[in-house]
């Protein structure tokens, strides 16, 4: 059997709930039977640093981290993260955009700009492109700090997993009323 | 009995392999990236772990366990192994009892570090065997292995993991915990453990003597594996440095080292002419490649990777395959930089920005308060290791004398300073220092994810114990001028900076204020506050605090005075923690809570 590897990278910035989002992930690869192994940095992540978290699921997995313009899925969860991580991508990627800008410190300060027409890079690079209003869907199912669980629901979309694995996995998380709303982010991710 | 599997990190492996091996005492400082696993392993029944105030202390009070007969496991970052160097060196000498493993987490690419040291070397330097995982369950497996071969020789033994290592996660298969053999007592040995020259010089052959049996026993360890694959390449490597080789060319023939200390060199000279090809894959130091070369063997190793940074499966093919680097020709170049920064809020931060309007020369240290170095605050000028800062300070007066005295002040953690800095402060009273010292008391180790100390009043089990009493410390080791500041007080924070640094005797200050993540004090802030864009002058007095939650807007206009300005600061509410600092800076009295005061 040949050893297909698929590739997911996820990025973002300190503190958007990318490890969460990805501890969910590997959880679900291993119940669905696949071998998974992640790798991501922290230390200082939680300083609102930006934040790379590799995961990737087949029969087996050598390395943690994904080569260069290997990844199969990228999930962005800030839009200048996203064309920082660029080389990243596989030649044909799926590629889930958060709409969420936050700016980083030479922006804040006036001293650089925020950079223009990211979507249109991306989408110009993508198999399969998906932009997701993370924070509103996130504040429909009742809480903001639910971007994460929706930007999960979205790539659950397009991967072939049962979807019970995944909501099962969420309800078993969280505390009962924070697992209902977080089942509902991942519901409105999954249709977006 | 069914098999239970868990995603671990290396780190959780390393503190499940280390609950499976019996450990009775486990101790540490943290460390980027070592920090996770006393954190994890004092979640386990039947053991002790604590924090030591730094890692000399703590591989001290781990020789002190295994004299007693129990397995003890002591955890540090790289650069933690330098502070435990001194007792390292001779508990070589001395041997233990019950079995003692060192994790050494190493920091390739500096994730979180000052260096990159390859503390492989001390390994050799010191003479003890050291293993190295690549993965999660190899890091549990060779956790418990470690132990075994620390008992079999009467050695310490050094696991290494490397960021990459300790910080990824993969399946691991469980196991039930087994009781080690009971040798805890209370038992007499000077001649082994009482380290005079008499001895010590009776034990030195007993360490080469053991070190000869190690090298022969890495012949035979299983966990120094074969992997025949085609002979046209050959590839010796251990550690994080195996799985991506595997990635990239699984095809290849390996030797998987996971003892790199002493090595295998009959395996080694076994393996070398079967292959056409020999390359030595390994992150940072042609450790093992010198190793192969002393032998006489041709090996390809630090003339196709690099010997500085991380490696990643995209250098390992490039170096194995003799690619030339990839291009890159992407559409975006020099993109803004997103740095960590410190939090909306962050007690520091008041500190900081006193210190950068008066100039003054900081000799900095190791925390999240490194962070000041950062524009725009840009506010330290000295880091290199944990203390070092008085010392600095020191220097410096010593040095220049008269023309420093006012213009340096030295800066440390609360953490820190009793990891290091109680020495320091100590020769500045002794030898009559004009030093001014800043105690940033936010009582926790804030940069590693607010771990307790002795400061806390909390160890690392979140018991009630005696907390530190900084200013009667300080007192107690001779300063004279010692002062409790409030750093979210900027002007009478400002007027006690200005008149210690004058001071031509030794002074400290310690600026009191919790984390503002801590989740034991919370400071009672009002609500976020908002900048009038009528008010706000577009002066940019607010932005050089460096605060997440202000931003600029760009626009032409005129402010409410009449002044001409090419744009306003503005607050971003759901950053905002109502700290004030932006208040008491802003000249215009632009900015306001929301009840308008």
């Amino acid at each position: 059997m040949e050893n297909r590897v698929t590739n997911i990278l996820l990025v973002g910035v300190g503190g958007q709930g990318i490890i969460l989002a990805s501890e969910i992930m590997t959880d679900v690869f291993m119940e669905a039977g696949f071998d998974v192994k992640k790798s991501e940095v922290h230390g200082m992540a939680q300083r609102g640093g930006s934040v790379s978290t590799h995961v990737r699921f087949g029969s087996k997995v050598f390395s943690p981290l994904i080569k260069e313009g290997e990844a199969d899925i990228f999930l962005a969860f800030e839009e200048l993260e996203a064309i920082r991580y660029i080389s990243y991508l596989s030649p044909q990627p799926a590629i889930l955009l958060n709409e969420q800008r936050l700016n980083p410190p030479s922006v804040s300060l006036g001293k650089e700009d925020y950079p223009e027409k990211i979507s249109e890079v991306l989408l110009r690079r993508a198999r399969v492109f998906k932009k997701v209003p993370g924070r509103e869907l996130a504040l429909r199912a009742g809480d903001a700090r639910a971007v994460n669980i929706v930007l999960l629901g979205t790539l659950s979309s397009i991967l072939p997993i049962p979807e019970k694995l995944w909501t099962e996995n969420i309800l078993h998380r969280f505390p009962p009323k924070a697992g209902r709303i977080n089942l509902e982010a991942f519901r409105l991710g999954r249709s977006a | 009995m069914t098999d239970r599997r868990a995603i671990l990190s290396g780190n959780e492996a390393i503190a499940r392999g280390a609950y499976e091996s019996g450990v009775r005492v486990a101790t540490a400082y943290p460390g980027t990236p070592s920090t996770e696993i006393l954190e994890s392993l004092c979640g386990y029944e039947g053991l002790h772990a604590e924090w030591a105030p730094n890692e000399k202390v703590a591989l001290e009070t781990g020789m002190g366990a295994a004299f007693g007969g129990v397995r003890t496991l002591v955890v540090m970052k790289h650069v933690g192994v330098n502070v435990a160097a001194d007792p390292l060196f001779t508990l070589s000498y001395t041997g233990l009892r019950g079995g003692l493993v060192l994790v050494t987490a190493d920091d390739p690419e500096m994730h979180s570090s000052q260096n990159e040291q390859d503390n492989r070397h001390y390994a050799k330097f010191a003479k003890v065997p050291m293993l190295e995982p690549s993965d999660s369950q190899e890091a549990k497996d060779l956790t418990k292995i470690s132990f075994e071969i620390s008992e079999k020789f009467d050695t310490p033994v050094m696991l290494r993991t490397t960021t990459r290592v300790s910080h990824s996660k993969s399946i691991v298969h469980l196991a039930e915990p087994s009781e080690p053999p009971m040798r805890s007592k209370l038992v007499k040995d000077p001649m082994k453990f009482v380290m005079l020259p008499a001895n010590a010089r009776k034990r030195h052959p007993v360490v080469e003597k053991r070190m000869e049996e190690v090298a022969s026993f890495a012949e035979t360890f299983p966990e120094n594996r074969l992997e025949w694959g085609e002979r046209k390449i050959g590839i010796i490597t251990s550690g994080i440095s195996y799985e991506y080789a595997k990635e990239v060319m699984p095809e290849a023939s390996y030797l998987k080292l996971g003892m790199v200390y002493p090595l295998p060199k009959g395996m080694i000279r076994s393996f070398a002419p079967q292959v056409e090809k020999l390359f030595v894959v390994e992150e940072l130091d042609p450790f093992i490649e010198e190793q192969v070369r002393a032998m006489g063997i041709e090996v390809s190793g630090k003339d196709v990777f690099p010997l500085c940074g991380e490696l990643n499966p995209t250098l390992v093919e490039r170096g194995l395959k003799g690619l030339p680097p990839l291009p890159r020709g992407e559409v975006f170049q020099n993109l803004p930089a997103r740095p960590p920064i410190m939090c909306p809020g962050c007690p520091h931060r008041g500190i900081f920005s006193i210190l950068s309007k008066m100039k003054l020369f900081v000799t900095g240290d190791i925390g999240c308060y490194t962070l000041g170095f950062l524009p725009p605050l840009s506010a330290i000028d000295t880091c290199v290791c944990m203390g070092a800062s008085i010392g600095h300070a020191m220097g410096l007066d010593k040095a220049l004398g008269e023309e420093a005295l006012g213009k340096v002040v030295a800066i440390i953690g609360d953490s820190t300073f009793l990891h290091s800095g109680i020495p320091s402060l100590l020769n500045v009273v002794y030898n009559k220092g004009m030093v001014t010292l800043i105690i940033l008391d936010n009582r926790t180790t804030a940069m590693t994810g607010r771990q307790d100390h002795p400061g806390t009043g909390f160890t690392l089990k979140g018991e009630e114990t005696f907390q530190v009493d900084l200013p009667k410390l300080a007192r107690a080791l001779g300063v004279k001028h010692v002062k409790v500041v409030n750093p979210y007080q900027l002007a009478a924070t400002e007027r006690v900076i200005q008149r210690e640094i004058q001071r031509r005797e030794p002074s400290v200050i310690i600026s009191r204020a919790p984390c503002i993540l801590s989740r034991r004090e919370k400071i009672g802030f009002g609500e976020p506050l908002f900048i009038s864009p009528e008010a706000c002058a577009g002066c940019r007095v607010c932005l050089g605090l460096g605060c997440p939650a202000i931003e600029w807007v760009k626009e032409d206009g005129v402010s409410m005075q009449g002044k001409k300005r090419k744009g306003r600061a503005s607050i971003e509410t759901f950053l905002c923690n109502g700290c004030t600092l932006c208040a008491q800076v802003c000249k215009f009295r632009a900015i306001k809570t929301p009840d308008g005061k």
